[in-house]
């Protein structure tokens, strides 16, 4: 009975793999090993299946069409805010807003909040550890309203600086935004106490969380952060659709960020009443297929279970960490004690892209580079590394060929 | 031997991997790890070749009528590539250079073992190439 009792709590991985057709094929005569899932998720059945059920069954414009057809589609498509409100715990449905991704997210914030309450003088804090996603739209934004960017710096394990974080918070911080999990390190940052902070001296935050939606628990209402955005396509959903949440005080005061149809309540060409929320952020015709598939995503995290999936690839992460660390000439990037299930690496000697190539002779896919965060590469004195970074779906046995992989390719450069 | 003999001696060797990707790639870095050394002080900018992904620099000098390139990359599979570019191209006249069509990289399977990226970093390398073959000629022509 014992036994039983423990193993319902461990992950059927063999089942979870059944899930995924893409991961039962051969890539160069090798069974595919993936471990680009920072990048991007594999999609189980459940969402592929929703496109093709959504194309097939119910595709028709959203929320004016008074037909069978519209009336589906409007329905699916508003299922799924209310499946990522509770997925979020946001307060209320109209705090989800539908985007394409974080990316876009972010610069909805930058642009809509930005433009209205910041000013000459004012200042944006972010960390060295960001995603140029999470750069770019505050130096655009800072550019043109004569703001300053200051940035936390990063310590030798890869964590936020928090003593200097606290000296650079001040009456002229407007905005704080950073990652809840980094991309490039899988450091999980102390978001809850970066939040308490800022909101000690009336700063918002935004929280960058393309990395912690597949890993950890998010409460939007427990954080009390006022800005979280996550990507559908990272977090075995499709591509193309994302959520930014906000808090309905501040969405309610910000203006839209783009014109079109959707957005509007009437229009003349003297004056456009806009739209109540959320549709006032979602202009045009929206990605109704992807949003509608995203549902199952959420889904398919909810029924397995966030707990048992990080234990699960915590035990990877922990693997891949002890066995790449033990080849000679293998230095690990980034070893904050709190990560989700992403290792970065770098040999002495041997380029990235070489690594990355010749694992992928083996079938195993990684990434190579700077992750689009080249300030963080600067701040270790490195172009790039290794990333492999695992989902549910991975195993120890795929680490293994990993780890072989690497062996190799030292054995025969050195 | 000619440029199409070397191609084809290329050729020859590759086929011997049986389209095995691994060993194609661990072939390319042994190439690479071969090719004689480049100059550290050569390893600057205005010799790099623009368009690679990697770092790739290259130099040609003329001896007797025939073209010499060095170079090096940061990366070995890329620097593997580029000796067999080296190799082909080495020793022949500018003119030869100019004229040859290099067909080995199709025949090898080259698209197989680098990505997209890659594939215009190789044809910036062989651009490179053709233009200090042009240079040259040009600069012979005048000389003549």
């Amino acid at each position: 009975m014992e036994v039983a009792a423990s193993t319902s709590h461990k992950l059927d991985v063999e089942s979870v793999r059944k899930q995924f057709p893409i991961l039962h094929q051969k890539v160069n005569g090798h069974d595919l090993v993936y471990f680009d899932n920072a990048a991007t998720t594999q999609k189980p059945q459940a969402v592929i299946q929703a496109l093709v059920n959504y194309y097939s069954g119910f595709n028709a414009n959203i929320h004016r069409g008074i037909h069978t057809l519209a009336e589906k589609a409007t329905k699916a498509f508003e299922d799924t805010r209310t499946v990522a409100q509770n997925f979020l715990h946001a307060k209320h449905k109209e705090e989800i807003i539908f985007v394409r991704g974080v990316t876009e997210g972010i610069n909805l914030v930058a642009s809509s909040y930005g433009r209205i309450f910041l000013k000459q003088g004012d200042e944006i804090i972010i960390s060295g550890l960001e995603h140029h996603s999470n750069i770019v739209p505050w130096q655009m934004v800072c550019e043109e309203k004569g703001c300053r960017l200051r940035v936390i710096p990063i310590t030798p394990s890869g964590e936020f600086d928090m003593d200097t974080f606290e000296k650079l918070l001040s009456v002229k911080t407007k905005i704080v935004a950073v990652n809840h999990a980094s991309n490039s390190l899988g450091s999980i940052n102390p978001i809850k106490e970066v939040i308490q902070k800022a909101h000690n001296l009336g700063v918002i935050v935004l929280i960058d969380g393309a990395q912690a939606a597949a890993h950890i628990d998010i409460d939007v209402q427990q954080l009390d952060c006022d800005f979280y955005c996550i990507s559908g396509h990272k977090m075995y959903g499709p591509t193309g659709v994302g959520v930014l949440y906000g808090k309905k005080e501040l969405l309610e005061k910000m203006p839209p960020y783009m014109g079109g149809g959707e957005m509007i309540k009437n229009v003349t060409f003297e004056r456009t009443t806009y739209n109540e929320l959320p549709y006032k952020f979602e202009a045009g015709t929206p990605n109704i297929a992807d949003v509608v598939a995203f549902r199952e995503a959420f889904v398919f995290i909810n029924e397995l279970g966030k707990t048992k999936m990080a234990a699960h690839e915590s035990a990877l992460l922990q693997y891949a960490s002890k066995e790449l660390s033990a080849l000679k000439g293998v230095q690990l990037i980034g070893t904050a004690a709190e990560k989700v299930s992403v290792q970065s690496f770098i040999i002495d000697g041997i380029h990235p892209f070489d690594v990355g190539q010749m694992l992928d002779a083996r079938g195993v896919a990684v990434r190579t580079g700077h992750h689009c965060t080249q300030p963080l590469m600067e701040r270790f004195g490195i172009e790039g590394t290794v990333r492999a970074s695992f989902a549910v779906y991975n195993t120890k046995e795929e680490i293994d060929k990993l780890v072989e992989g690497v062996d190799r390719i030292l054995k025969f450069l050195k | 031997m000619t440029i199409d003999e070397t191609q084809r001696e290329i050729i020859n060797q590759f086929s011997l991997l049986d389209g095995d990707l691994e060993m194609s790639v661990l072939y390319l870095m042994e190439l690479g790890q071969k090719l004689p050394l480049m100059k550290e002080e050569d390893k600057v900018e205005v010799n790099s070749v623009k368009g690679c992904q990697s770092k790739v620099w290259l130099t040609a000098e003329l001896n007797h009528e025939r073209l010499h390139f060095t170079a090096d990359s940061n990366t070995a599979i890329t620097k593997g590539l580029v000796s067999l570019l080296i190799r082909v191209f080495n020793g022949h006249l500018p003119e030869e250079i100019l004229t040859n069509e290099l067909y080995f990289m199709q025949k090898i399977g080259m698209n197989r073992f680098i990505g997209t990226q890659r594939s215009n970093g190789f044809a910036a390398m062989i651009k490179q190439m053709k233009i200090y073959a042009l240079a040259f000629k040009a600069k012979s022509e005048i000389q003549a």
